[in-house]
């Protein structure tokens, strides 16, 4: 009781009263029912199939096995084809890294000529790509085939790319505008006076100066791309689909005997990359996303 | 449109307007081409050909609003119309509500509130087929939530959402749910940080209870972060798509099918064009009916005010 901070907020409550019982009650058994699916994933990944089938879906494992992850990563099949999750896994990264660098460096280019080189029209643009953002993808989607089709790029990881790229525009051009706006004219001023031009200015003045926005960048469009499921189904071919395609193939296949314990897993290993992001970078990953809800 | 003397401002004077600012417009041909290939042309060609008899290749064969009948005449859209209203309902109102409830529960000066908030947010983090997957094998009959329940002793406990047309929708509702909550109670935190503190000590020298104080001040005072909020979880609702896919794939049967879902069918499984495109030109036509009114609200207020 005599820890009590300088009360800024609501009436401060005795530690114990029924107030802040019922709070951390509710928050604990909230938390508790959004913690039980990730929960539920790992003790069944963990289980042997007789286990599953005659044990309870909430109980730890009574004898702990790896061989679904294994199973998961290496066996499981999609049709006649079973080389394991890991060739989708592959596919998500050929995919990640080209989509990732493209988007960004079109998209901060795009929100530096916004904030510092407006020329006539570019709001408008601006303004096309921010409504655009809320066009249902359904509406693009065939056209896109037909753009793609014609630059030979249909049914091809680089045809992805592009879409990822594309699709990435409005979010990012956003984020990347009103940071470089917030940057004090000044500098940019002194760098003009000094003789540098436009690509000048923007790889030796901007791109040092906004480190944290390319990181927040990096973590919207690598969870946002490895996540993404229509795309990938559409745009590229069985061979090349990412791997929350696989997945779906591989868990929701009528062929054989379900192995909920493999499809867990196998599920795990797919949330994995963007759970790992998530956790590591913490404030960041919410920064990114406020930026993109609040400022919309 | 406005022309002529408009023209004469300041860089019109300059001989070669055109090619000011060059590195700027050329580094900005990516943004053009979207905004104007994409985002327009793309758009207007897919409503355009909604007007046509497309089937397999897209051809220019007009038909007027054929499209459009057979689509309000097929049992499949009209079920995944009334998915998509029950789901964006319920989600809608349930998102908000549990949104703002445990901002609001985290605002209170909570210790571990860095836990909380990261226990809440993480299922946003996974993709929808990951949430789908994992709740069709919790809700899983025979092995799931029902066979926990029955086998502590209520024999007769039925829990079976996703096998049963009726309700399969709620079961989607249940994992679209667990995974946005998240997104919407980060902003409400957000919103309710920004609230003057000295509100809290106003209200409660005029002895106004915690609960008034929220509903009668707090909320009134978040409108914009609800606006956006509403904005965000909308245009969320339309696009659901691979949370279907993965944890029912549209069935029992058709029972559980969406608009997103039936555009992608048709376009490129049933093979008939016109059918998905006129489908798509309808979810464009829902987007508008709901960016209008807040682009009326948002930006036409303003100008007057």
């Amino acid at each position: 009781m005599a820890d009590v901070v300088t009360p800024r907020g609501p009436k401060p409550r005795p530690r114990f009263s029924r107030t802040n019982i019922m709070l951390y009650g509710t928050l604990i058994v909230v938390a508790a029912y959004y913690a039980l699916p990730l929960y539920v994933m790992i003790v069944t990944s963990l289980k042997g199939m007789p286990e599953i089938r005659i044990g309870n879906i909430f109980a730890p494992p009574v004898e702990v096995t790896y061989e679904p992850w294994v199973k998961a990563w290496a066996e499981a099949c999609t049709g006649i084809n079973c080389e394991g999750l890991s060739r989708g896994f592959w596919n998500s990264v050929q995919i990640l890294i080209p989509s990732v660098i493209l988007s960004i460096a079109i998209a901060s280019v795009n929100g530096y000529a916004l904030a510092n080189w407006k020329f006539k029209g570019s709001e408008v643009f601006f303004t096309i790509l921010i409504v655009g953002a809320f066009i249902p993808y359904q509406v693009m989607i065939y056209p896109i085939v037909i753009i793609l089709r014609e630059m030979g790029l249909y049914g091809n990881i680089w045809g992805l790319v592009l879409v990822h790229t594309v699709f990435g525009m409005p979010i990012l051009t956003l984020l990347f505008r009103n940071y470089f706006t917030s940057v004090p004219e000044e500098l940019f001023k002194a760098a003009r006076v000094d003789g540098a031009g436009f690509w000048g200015i923007y790889f030796r003045i901007m791109l040092p100066m906004s480190l944290p926005i390319f990181v927040v960048a990096i973590i919207l469009q690598v969870t946002g791309i490895w996540n993404d499921f229509l795309f990938g189904v559409i745009y590229t071919k069985p061979a090349d689909y990412p791997m929350t395609v696989q997945l779906n193939n591989i868990v929701n296949s009528v062929q054989g005997v379900k192995e909920y314990n493999v499809n867990m897993a196998a599920t795990l290993l797919t949330g994995l990359v963007p759970l790992i992001i998530y956790f590591a970078s913490g404030k960041l990953f919410v920064r990114g996303i406020a930026a993109g809800a609040v400022k919309g | 449109m406005k022309r002529g003397p408009v023209m004469s401002s300041s860089n019109a004077r300059r001989p070669s307007s055109l090619f000011r600012n060059l590195s700027a417009k050329l580094a900005s041909i990516p943004m053009v081409l979207t905004a104007l290939v994409v985002f327009v042309g793309g758009t207007a060609w897919t409503v355009v050909y909604s007007f046509t008899s497309s089937k397999l290749l897209p051809k220019a064969n007009f038909v007027g609003l054929d499209q459009y009948e057979r689509l309000w005449s097929t049992r499949r859209w009209l079920i995944s119309i009334e998915n998509l209203a029950v789901y964006g309902f319920f989600s809608m109102i349930f998102t908000l509500l549990i949104g703002f409830t445990l901002a609001a529960l985290l605002d209170r000066k909570i210790r571990g509130e860095d836990v909380f908030r990261t226990i809440f947010l993480y299922p946003f983090a996974l993709s929808f087929v990951v949430t789908g997957l994992a709740w069709q094998w919790i809700l899983n009959p025979d092995l799931g939530v029902q066979n926990v329940v029955r086998s502590m002793g209520w024999e007769s406990f039925t829990f079976n959402p996703l096998n049963d047309p009726d309700i399969v929708i709620y079961g989607i509702l249940i994992a679209g749910l667990w995974q946005g909550t998240g997104l919407i109670m980060c902003i409400m935190l957000a919103g309710l940080r920004g609230i003057d503190q000295e509100i809290w000590k106003a209200a409660r020298v005029d002895g106004i209870g915690t609960v008034k104080t929220y509903v009668r001040i707090v909320i009134p005072m978040m409108r914009p972060v609800f606006v956006t909020a509403l904005v965000l979880i909308a245009s969320g609702i339309i696009k659901i798509y691979d949370l279907v896919v993965a944890q029912t794939n549209g069935g029992p049967g058709i029972s559980s099918e969406v608009p997103a879902k039936y555009v992608i069918n048709y376009m490129f499984r049933a093979q008939n064009l016109g059918q998905g495109f006129a489908a798509s030109t309808m979810m464009l036509l829902s987007v508008v009916i709901i960016l209008i009114p807040w682009a009326y609200l948002e930006f036409g207020g303003k100008k007057r005010g």
